[in-house]
């Protein structure tokens, strides 16, 4: 197979990027998307010029490194994978393809293709943690937790942090990474002592960072590599309308006024 | 002269590790603010290291090359995590878990790291629930268990078939907790590319800024190396692309002894491997075993569809070979068990390099749904390399290096022979012996990181005489030049070969002569043509670009140029080591049916190295002494 390839350059975070042609021969169905870029790349080395600088590390789609935007789509055309989960065979023989880095505020250009994507890092460091020291924890089993419960929790920690959900938002906001980690934690019985301060030092964060507000178009759900659902945006959402009102001091939930010490 | 001092407690078994704790000396908490210490590498050991450390109130300075220290590579582990609890009162308890261990790693570890490992494993899944790790449960809100990987009780906690991920995300949480606190000052997109060495300390290291190109000097009073293993020398491997041998080969070359390099786990279930331009072996997980057969046709060179081969002209040869484990037999036995079926021609696939694991068993005694519910993000990874549905064509599979039981020497504090240098998780050598059990690395990185590092290294904080030292001191200053002079090397050379087409090469050297079994022929012919293919790199490599920006190609030329000497380590220990042991396996050494002979009277001991420039490396033996165990003869069958 023989692709047509329009990749997004970029020297430095200052300098003006621009799209710039490239041929990819000789490409067989069963190449990764990044394994078709290796061999562009290897072409452009061979001649002493530098090749497309893009992220990958894992390639089995588990470590969120990786981050393009392929014909408009953060990841391309399918779903529930990232772009190192893509394979050729998925394209027609002889087609073009744009390659374009993820779009945001928030997520500077870097070089290329390679973004710089710490404002995620600083969310988490905002609040997206329990604060158990090492030592001292309590058996396992103490904490009986339903296995829906489990389940649940389970479907929102699976968020791999590579930010396709603010690449492919028209407001680049972090809603849905930030919407996962609040509802893991609320979810579970551990995380319950500090949900009140976790969504809202969170979405402070979020705010900080420069990413814009949720829309309810749902397209980060739609590119998001482990199928992560806008559900848990509703879930965030309570959360921080809980935290309005449990800081105001009214009874958050009358029947069980001891919740958030439960 | 180097001298290994393991350092193990005296006494029984049970104990050594609470009466070694007593006699440690800590650091008073006023004291520990005004202690630095480095850690390198943010995966389930240097992130439980470096928040433990920084809760512990020393001041910690954090490396990771990746963009964010959450995508390091434990991240991909896939089966799950091994205690000792007893949940399932299927007959597992500390004495148990500590025998499989030993056992598994066919008598070449020390018995008193792995007691001590097996002991703190109960509290690593107590401390991840408490971070929030959302392991399995079963329907009344009990933790889930599953059997892995060559053991025969259930003892295995995991989350869905993304383990490594979960825990690291509560390693990643505790760290950002740190970070928050002003404990920890993170350093993402930073690679240490040096060791700094004080009047016989470590004391820092020298790191480049991806992102600038800038090479700084960073000291402390201690440094920890959790950089991972090497299995990417291979070339091919389940490692991501950036797992790498250069901070701990560095380490090397500044003193610190390399043991057993030669113990290198080629795990038994990963997709085969396809055309020229593939960059990695994906894993298929190990727990794949519990429910899948592994079968080849009886015929050799039989290319029927697998379902047009019947049952009785099929090799279900695990089964055959070892009755009593069958499909869960260890990973180096049923690794090399693919090899030679594969190698007697009846592989399948592509180039015969293949076998099948088939579910049909299964899913026809319970249901495809028990299947989805249990593998299904398995199956779907298959289908979307392959192209292929496994719940009804059998899957292919064939081993891939995956993960190295080798690594830095260690006493049983955790310090290399540098003082000052400590090492966790898979870089260093310690609890493995010659084979890795299935489960086991996630416990150790997390043993390591939470619970054994944090004390041993107070002990040294609060003894060893820690003069004050700058970036201005010579041997700093000496680092860095040995740094930058590398650099500017590999930007100036003038050729026309990318890196990556050494690494290929000297990858599948390493495969063909020190892979799966290995003979003394094979390795001398490596050991006489590795230097030729490095003074070619030399010669003929080309780097684009400069060193004082992002430059992902001078990253990797840097430490490819690192496989290719640390190659040669890899051939130099597994040619001393004159016996089949673990992953080990020695063509002149086994019985008449193929199965290894290990070798207690020449070959229990470590094989710690020591560098020297432009020389063979030494060789020093630590002696393994078994008290508790007697050695057996490994026999699955």
């Amino acid at each position: 197979m023989k692709f047509t390839l329009k990749i997004w350059r970029q020297k430095s975070p200052d300098e003006k990027g621009r799209f710039v042609t490239y041929e990819a021969h000789d490409v067989g169905s069963g190449m990764s998307f990044l394994e078709m870029l290796d061999s562009v790349n290897q072409g452009l080395i061979t001649k002493g010029e530098e090749p497309v600088a893009f992220e990958q590390d894992c390639r089995e789609g588990i470590c969120g490194s990786c981050s393009l935007v392929i014909n408009g789509t953060p990841h391309g055309p399918d779903r529930g994978i990232s772009t190192c989960q893509l394979y050729m065979r998925r394209f027609p023989d002889g087609a073009v393809i744009t390659v374009e880095p993820w779009r945001a505020r928030a997520f500077p250009i870097i070089k290329d293709l390679v973004v710089d994507r710490r404002a995620l890092d600083r969310i988490m460091q905002a609040g997206g943690y329990i604060s158990a020291n090492t030592g001292g924890a309590v058996d396992g089993n103490v904490l009986l937790i339903g296995k829906d419960q489990a389940e649940t929790a389970m479907d929102a920690a699976s968020c791999i942090g590579c930010g396709a959900c603010v690449a492919a938002c028209k407001n680049a906001s972090a809603m849905l990474f930030v919407a996962a980690k609040v509802s893991h934690l609320a979810i579970l019985p551990q995380g319950k002592p500090e949900r009140t301060h976790r969504v809202r030092a969170m979405l402070e964060a979020m705010d900080r960072e420069g990413f814009g507000s949720c829309g309810n178009q749902y397209e980060c759900e739609a590119v998001c590599p482990k199928s992560i659902s806008v559900r848990f945006i509703a879930n965030l959402n309570r959360e921080y309308v809980r935290a309005g009102v449990v800081e105001s001091g009214l009874p958050a939930e009358p029947e069980s006024p001891h919740a958030e010490s439960a | 002269m180097m001298k290994l001092d393991p350092k193990i407690p005296a006494g029984p078994l049970e104990t050594k590790w609470d009466r070694h704790r007593f006699s440690e000396k800590l650091v008073s908490p006023n004291n520990k603010r005004n202690i630095t210490v480095i850690v390198v590498g943010t995966g389930l050991a240097g992130a439980s290291a470096a928040s433990t450390l920084g809760q512990l109130g020393y001041q910690v300075k954090c490396f990771c090359f990746q963009d964010s220290p959450r995508r390091a590579h434990s991240i991909a582990a896939q089966g799950g995590i091994n205690a000792a609890k007893n949940y399932q009162d299927d007959g597992d308890s500390v004495a148990r878990l500590f025998y499989d261990t030993i056992k598994g790693g066919d008598f070449r570890s020390r018995e008193a790291n792995v007691y001590r490992l097996a002991q703190v494993s109960a509290q690593i899944i107590d401390q991840c629930v408490a971070l929030g790790v959302p392991f399995a449960r079963e329907y009344g809100g009990q933790l889930a268990n599953r059997s892995f990987g060559g053991v025969q009780v259930s003892r295995t906690f995991y989350c869905r078939g993304q383990t490594g991920q979960q825990l690291l995300l509560g390693a990643y949480s505790a760290l950002c907790w740190q970070i928050e606190r002003g404990q920890v000052t993170m350093h993402p997109r930073t690679e240490m590319l040096d060791l700094i060495v004080i009047d016989g300390q470590a004391r820092g290291i020298v790191v480049r800024d991806l992102v600038t190109g800038r090479v700084s000097i960073q000291t402390a009073h201690a440094v920890v190396l959790a950089t991972g293993g090497y299995s990417n020398v291979y070339y091919l491997s389940t490692n991501a692309s950036g797992s790498n041998v250069t901070a701990t080969y560095r380490a090397w070359k500044q003193g610190a002894a390399f043991a057993n390099p030669c113990f290198m786990q080629i795990h038994p279930t990963a997709i085969p491997p396809g055309d020229e331009h593939q960059a990695k072996l994906t894993l298929m997980s190990e727990s794949l075993r519990n429910d899948g057969r592994l079968w080849v046709p009886k015929m050799a060179a039989d290319h029927r569809p697998p379902g047009d081969i019947p049952a009785e002209e099929r090799d279900y040869f695990l089964e055959r070979r070892y009755p009593r484990f069958g499909n869960l037999a260890p990973r180096d036995i049923a690794s090399r068990a693919v090899k030679t079926v594969c190698d007697e021609g009846h592989g399948v696939g592509p180039g015969g390099q293949g076998v099948y694991l088939d579910f049909a068993d299964v899913i026809e005694r319970q249901g495809q749904d028990v299947v989805h519910e249990r593998y299904g993000n398995l199956f779907d990874m298959y289908n979307r390399i392959t192209g292929e549905d496994a719940y009804h064509v059998p899957m292919r599979i064939y081993p891939a290096p995956h993960y190295t039981m080798g690594g830095l020497w260690v006493d049983y504090n955790l310090m290399s022979t540098i003082p000052g240098l400590f090492v966790i998780g898979e870089a260093n050598f310690a609890d493995h012996g010659a084979n890795r059990l299935g489960a086991s690395s996630l416990m150790q990185g997390l043993a390591d990181g939470y619970f054994i590092l944090p004390y041993t290294i107070g002990h040294y904080l609060a003894t060893a005489k820690l003069l004050s030292v700058g970036e201005d001191h010579k041997e700093s200053r000496a680092a860095l030049q040995r740094v930058t002079d590398r650099i500017s090397r590999l930007l100036n050379a003038k050729g026309r070969r990318p890196a990556a087409s050494f690494h290929r090469e000297v990858g599948k050297f390493l495969w063909d002569h020190c892979g799966m079994s290995r003979n003394k022929a094979g390795l001398e012919l490596a050991l006489r043509s590795i230097p030729a293919l490095r003074e070619e790199f030399w010669r003929t490599v080309v780097v684009p670009g400069s060193g004082e920006a992002f430059n992902q190609e001078l990253e990797y030329a840097g430490r490819v140029a690192d496989y290719l000497e640390f190659a040669e380590l890899l051939c130099h220990d597994a040619l001393h080591r004159e016996e089949s042991c673990g992953a080990h396996f020695r063509e002149e050494h086994q019985t008449a049916d193929g199965e290894p002979t290990r070798d207690d009277t020449c070959f229990a001991h470590v094989a710690a190295w020591e560098y020297r420039e432009h020389a063979v490396p030494i060789l020093h033996k630590e002696p393994l002494a078994f008290e508790f165990v007697q050695p057996t003869t490994r026999s699955y069958q």
